[in-house]
């Protein structure tokens, strides 16, 4: 049972980033924006934020910068598809490769490069014992991960602003007719949401893998967009569907190091659990009726106020 | 030959390269285009970064007799197939495709090219405008055996590996069996992560293993992620592979793998310049150096350092090959008796695990 303490530890490494990313583009849809260009900002957060790490050694500044640069790649999508109308499927995809291109041009002078790893946030003395390092032993983007559930969760449900931006993605002309600024609305969305991917992908380096390697993030981008389908656009089924999966990649890696007990199951079905998962979820959505109509109403549709 | 200012240039540039090319270069007139494909980066420190390194230095040794394109992070699978086209098409008369999956689409592609010469690292899909070329890998995962054997205080490794091909199954055989002779209790466990590049899920391997009680990691993947892991957590040490990764892991890299494929690089470039290319079968190793073993680091005593000399230069001299019989299998059958080597073609199908080698999940 001792192992379960290093798993845990594990676990939340892997389901941040996933997590991270994941908030971002729930916000982004609840405004009526499809953004496929997770993965494209992710890696430019990576890149950004391995850089400020790498010549100010400040994490935290890292993180920002991380953010910056994940916003300010999620500008280039909401120019084209707010501003220009821009079909949203297509420029997401497109941003996806020009971030991958991007980061892996601005990486290069970076590769052999190592840095150091983010400490945990709370003081060791508080992590020694190993059941106290489960609560203690993160370094803070798992811990402000956790608050943005929270956060998301609060400005969505209780809040006025929360309230015009679901109005916003729900339905956008009446949101329009009444005096929202539908663009101004979706453009805040689609710049938190990259602000967020940028933080996730700059987690890579900072607290995963301290180092600089083109398409780090290998496809949890992809990941972080599927889990805001397969949470309903709920927040802390949001949280309960990250944590899933980065259990569930995890224990494939424990089971096939381990043997014992953890390998009953064959790392096989650990590893095609996630996609069996998903496919599990989306038959439960259809059957049940009131879950698949969460999806807001104009998710995806360009807002043309002139038609 | 019409005789304008630029092919004046250009044979004023082989006669400057003269001495390193030998006298039919002269009559060349046209560079000699070669392409190369990469499964990953070259920035990846690894694997990639060293094929790069051996197309670099055909450059530096040929000068403008040659004229080199690389194209980094090709899938291998239907897009491989494409990527060859389009070097075909652009010219390249040598076309070296450096990743194992990317065999088929060389057979496919050579078909439509006769011309073209192609060469394939690490595979067995051979044409008569296909080569192969290989390195023998297992002869300094032996090396790293030893030194893991002698260093190990669990006397359990763990072996990270992208997917179970012979490759890679020949690795770990060659790494337990070396280690076996140090310690006979010592055994390994592979994991297989299904790629050959996602440092994080690579980190996260090693992670496992730490936490289970593996005290050395050696990894067949394409970075430094599990060696950050190692130096990170303290552990006895890992192995860097395809290329010194010391700067990741000063204090735990107990040596690494380092691959130099310039010469073999440079040798193909000349023998298709001198028109002499036929598609060849090498497979070379630490005696021609293609194969190389990095800086020891500093917790390699000089008594295991001398261990694991022996073993590099007995292969190098021949007097050691580390598939020699006896060697059992994991289930405990005998499958090459005593003073028996394996052949190569054994080798390169290889396909189970010897005595030590924990079955991978």
């Amino acid at each position: 049972m001792e192992i379960l303490i290093p798993i845990v530890i594990t676990l939340v490494g892997a389901a941040t980033p996933i997590l991270l990313a994941a908030l971002g583009e729930l916000v982004v849809e609840k405004a009526g924006v499809l953004n496929l260009g997770v993965e494209g900002m992710m890696l430019v957060g990576a890149i950004a934020g391995f850089a400020a790490q790498f010549y100010t050694g400040n994490p935290y500044f890292a993180l920002l910068i991380g953010a910056c640069a994940g916003a300010a790649t999620s500008l280039i999508f909401g120019f084209l598809t707010l501003s220009l109308s821009a079909n949203q499927t297509a420029t997401g995809l497109a941003l996806t490769i020009f971030g991958t291109g991007f980061s892996a041009l601005a990486g290069a002078p970076f590769s052999a490069r190592p840095i150091e790893l983010m400490r945990p946030l709370f003081p060791a003395e508080l992590a020694t014992h190993p059941v106290w390092r489960v609560v203690f032993g993160y370094s803070a983007p798992v811990y402000f991960s956790f608050f943005m559930v929270f956060a998301i969760w609060y400005f969505l449900k209780k809040t006025r602003g929360g309230l015009i931006l679901r109005a916003v993605g729900e339905n956008d002309l009446s949101a329009h007719s009444i005096g929202y600024s539908v663009k101004g609305v979706r453009y805040a969305a689609v710049v938190f949401g990259g602000a967020m991917a940028g933080i996730a992908g700059a987690c890579f380096p900072l607290l995963l893998t301290p180092q600089w390697a083109e398409r780090m993030t290998a496809g949890r981008g992809w990941i972080a967009v599927a889990l805001v389908v397969f949470a309903s656009w709920k927040p802390f089924r949001l949280l309960a569907g990250a944590y899933l999966f980065g259990l569930v990649m995890t224990m494939e890696l424990y089971a096939k190091a381990g043997g014992g007990p953890l390998s009953v199951i064959p790392s096989e079905l650990w590893a095609a659990l996630p996609y069996l998962a998903t496919i599990i979820v989306l038959v439960l959505i259809s059957i049940r009726r009131d879950a698949s109509t969460n999806a807001p109403a104009c998710l995806g549709k360009p807002f043309l106020p002139s038609n | 030959m019409t005789l304008s200012r630029r092919t004046i240039l250009k044979t004023g540039a082989a006669a400057a390269a003269l001495p390193l090319l030998g006298s039919k270069a002269f009559a060349q007139a046209e560079p000699l285009k070669i392409g190369f494909i990469y499964v990953g980066s070259i920035n990846d420190n690894g694997y990639n970064y060293a094929h790069n390194q051996g197309r670099i230095y055909v450059e530096e040794q040929l000068g403008d007799a040659v004229e080199t394109t690389y194209v980094e992070n090709v899938p291998e699978g239907p897009d491989c197939e494409r990527v060859l086209r389009e070097l075909a098409q652009q010219g390249n008369k040598l076309i070296f495709a450096t990743s194992f999956g990317f065999g088929d689409s060389v057979i496919k592609v050579a078909q439509q090219f006769p011309d073209v010469k192609f060469e394939h690292a690490t595979g067995y899909q051979k044409a008569p405008n296909v080569g192969l070329y290989n390195a023998r890998f297992y002869e300094g995962r032996a090396v790293c055996g030893v030194v893991a054997g002698h260093l190990s205080k669990t006397g359990k490794a763990g072996y990270i590996g992208s997917f179970p091909i012979p490759e890679v199954v020949m690795g770990i055989n060659a790494f337990v069996l070396a280690a076996r002779q140090v310690n006979p209790e010592f055994t390994i466990k592979p994991v297989y992560i299904s790629t050959w590049n996602d440092p994080a899920k690579e980190a996260d391997a090693a992670r496992a293993m730490i936490d289970q009680g593996l005290d050395v990691i050696a990894q067949h993947t394409d970075g430094p992620a599990a060696l950050q892991v190692a130096q990170e957590r303290g552990i006895v040490g890992g192995f860097g592979q395809g290329a010194d990764m010391s700067a990741f892991a000063p204090e735990t890299q107990l040596t690494s793998i380092i691959d130099n494929w310039g010469p073999h690089y440079l040798a193909s470039a000349k023998a298709v310049i001198d028109g002499t290319w036929t598609p060849g079968d090498t497979w070379e190793g630490l005696k021609e150096d293609v194969v190389q073993i990095g800086p020891y680091g500093p917790k390699v005593t000089e008594e295991v350092k001398a261990a694991a000399e022996a073993m590099r230069t007995g292969q190098i001299d021949g007097s050691v090959h580390i598939f020699t019989g006896p060697i059992k299998d994991n289930t405990g059958t005998e499958r090459v008796a005593a003073g028996v080597t394996m052949t190569d073609a054994e080798l390169l199908s290889m396909d189970w695990y010897v005595e030590g080698v924990e079955q991978p999940a």
